[in-house]
């Protein structure tokens, strides 16, 4: 994984949703090892933004530019997307769901063990995604950043469902991930505790 | 990128084979339409054997389409389909994949009873393997050309129904050659008509098999976004 150099541009972005302007003029950078934590109220376009920056929803105006990343790949293939749905099969166990991730999104000799340890659900790796709570598949969706490592983290509301040790957990996690030059932008209503983390309040329109 | 078509392909067969829905209901309702037909026609032994070919495409090809909606949107419904477009996998091959794995569920299973379903309709000796041949050749496109209805309809409530009747008019050129193949051979006529019938039938399975990856993608891309 090259991150080191690794930065991320959003120039005048605007997103529009159902023929109603949802932002507009939106423009903040990202380096490496930083986080961006998105706040604002609910259909300030949070979501709307994670989406864009994955690639899942069309840039109508504006550009998003990732330098230092794979040129041959799209930024959506260097990023992970944990979004409100948690595309989890429920007649799939626990380590086969972490297995088709793995073998799927391309990745490296990485024991799947170890991502269900991150998020403490080793003890379930054998029971099918049927039987769990709604925390229990919100880790399991989330040890899929574990599991595959991609530069960037895109997290829409990653805390919901999830109890106070948990979310030590993935803070934890988060931090390790910036540590090692990755970058993160989050939508949450939490305040995760991830220290210096910049700010960007939507419907305001520019990053702190 | 092999490892991720073979990753997804064995996922969606997996699935298949737990759900037990897909597969196996096509393959009962198979055979419950074609159970149904000699007590609807009567037990004229002859005219059984001459609309045997026909009928038994025709019960194919909406057994297929039943178990067509769910081919994305399963996956869409639950956020997989997002993952899956942001892999190094091409859309196009994921749509590949998927078609595939509907084919290798619910296609070969159709095509394995068939022969036992002849028997119940009287299908003439000789037309056996000229039907199994045509319909081995042409499920792979009910399977790939269906990819597009499906991709298309992904975001539509109870779509299912919708993707039948976008696509059952594709499904023709495939029902007039199979049913040619074996009406050629049960109707005493020279092998050649028959081997027209299956040639024609191969350039549809074959054009279907680069048709649908594309239009599906394309449908898909259109869809999520």
């Amino acid at each position: 994984m090259t991150t080191s150099e690794l930065s991320l541009s959003v120039r005048d972005l605007a997103c529009e949703r159902g023929g109603r302007l949802v932002f507009e003029g939106l423009s903040f950078s990202l380096g490496h090892s930083e986080a961006l934590v998105l706040t604002g109220p609910n259909g300030a376009g949070k979501s709307s933004l994670l989406r864009q920056l994955a690639g899942l929803l069309d840039v109508t105006q504006g550009e998003i530019e990732l330098s230092g990343g794979d040129p041959e790949r799209t930024i959506g293939e260097q990023a992970h997307y944990v979004g409100h749905l948690d595309a989890l099969k429920p007649s799939m166990s626990v380590v086969e769901t972490i297995e088709f991730w793995r073998s799927f999104l391309g990745s490296i000799p990485q024991g799947a063990e170890t991502a269900l340890e991150a998020l403490g659900l080793a003890h379930l790796a054998d029971l099918p995604v049927a039987y769990l709570s709604a925390g229990q598949r919100r880790r399991l969706s989330l040890a899929r950043l574990i599991a595959v490592p991609r530069p960037i983290w895109l997290l829409d509301e990653p805390t919901v469902a999830l109890d106070a040790a948990s979310v030590a957990r993935l803070v934890a996690l988060m931090k390790g991930h910036l540590g090692h030059g990755g970058m993160i932008v989050a939508a949450t209503h939490l305040d995760l505790g991830l220290d210096g983390a910049r700010q960007l309040r939507l419907g305001a329109g520019v990053a702190v | 990128m092999m490892r991720a078509f073979l990753a997804l392909l064995a996922r969606d067969l997996r699935l298949a084979v737990r759900l037990g829905g897909g597969g196996g209901m096509a393959v009962f309702f198979f055979l419950v339409v074609i159970a149904l037909l000699p007590l609807g026609i009567g037990p004229d032994r002859e005219l059984l054997a001459r609309v045997a070919p026909g009928m038994l495409w025709v019960a194919l090809l909406l057994a297929a389409l039943l178990t067509l909606d769910r081919l994305f949107q399963a996956d869409y419904e639950d956020g997989s389909l997002d993952l899956l477009s942001m892999g190094s996998l091409p859309l196009e091959l994921v749509v590949v994949a998927k078609a595939l794995g509907h084919w290798l569920t619910t296609g070969l299973p159709l095509v394995v009873v068939t022969p036992l379903l002849g028997v119940l309709l009287n299908l003439p000796g000789e037309a056996y393997a000229p039907l199994i041949l045509a319909m081995l050749i042409g499920t792979p496109a009910l399977s790939f050309l269906g990819a597009i209805g499906a991709a298309l309809t992904v975001g539509v409530r109870r779509g299912g129904l919708l993707a039948s009747l976008l696509v059952l008019p594709f499904y023709v050129p495939v029902l007039i050659f199979g049913t040619g193949a074996a009406n050629a051979a049960s109707g005493g006529f020279s092998g050649e008509a028959g081997q027209q019938s299956l040639i024609l039938l191969a350039a549809v399975a074959l054009s279907s098999l680069v048709l649908g990856p594309l239009g599906g993608a394309a449908a898909l891309r259109a869809n999520l976004r």
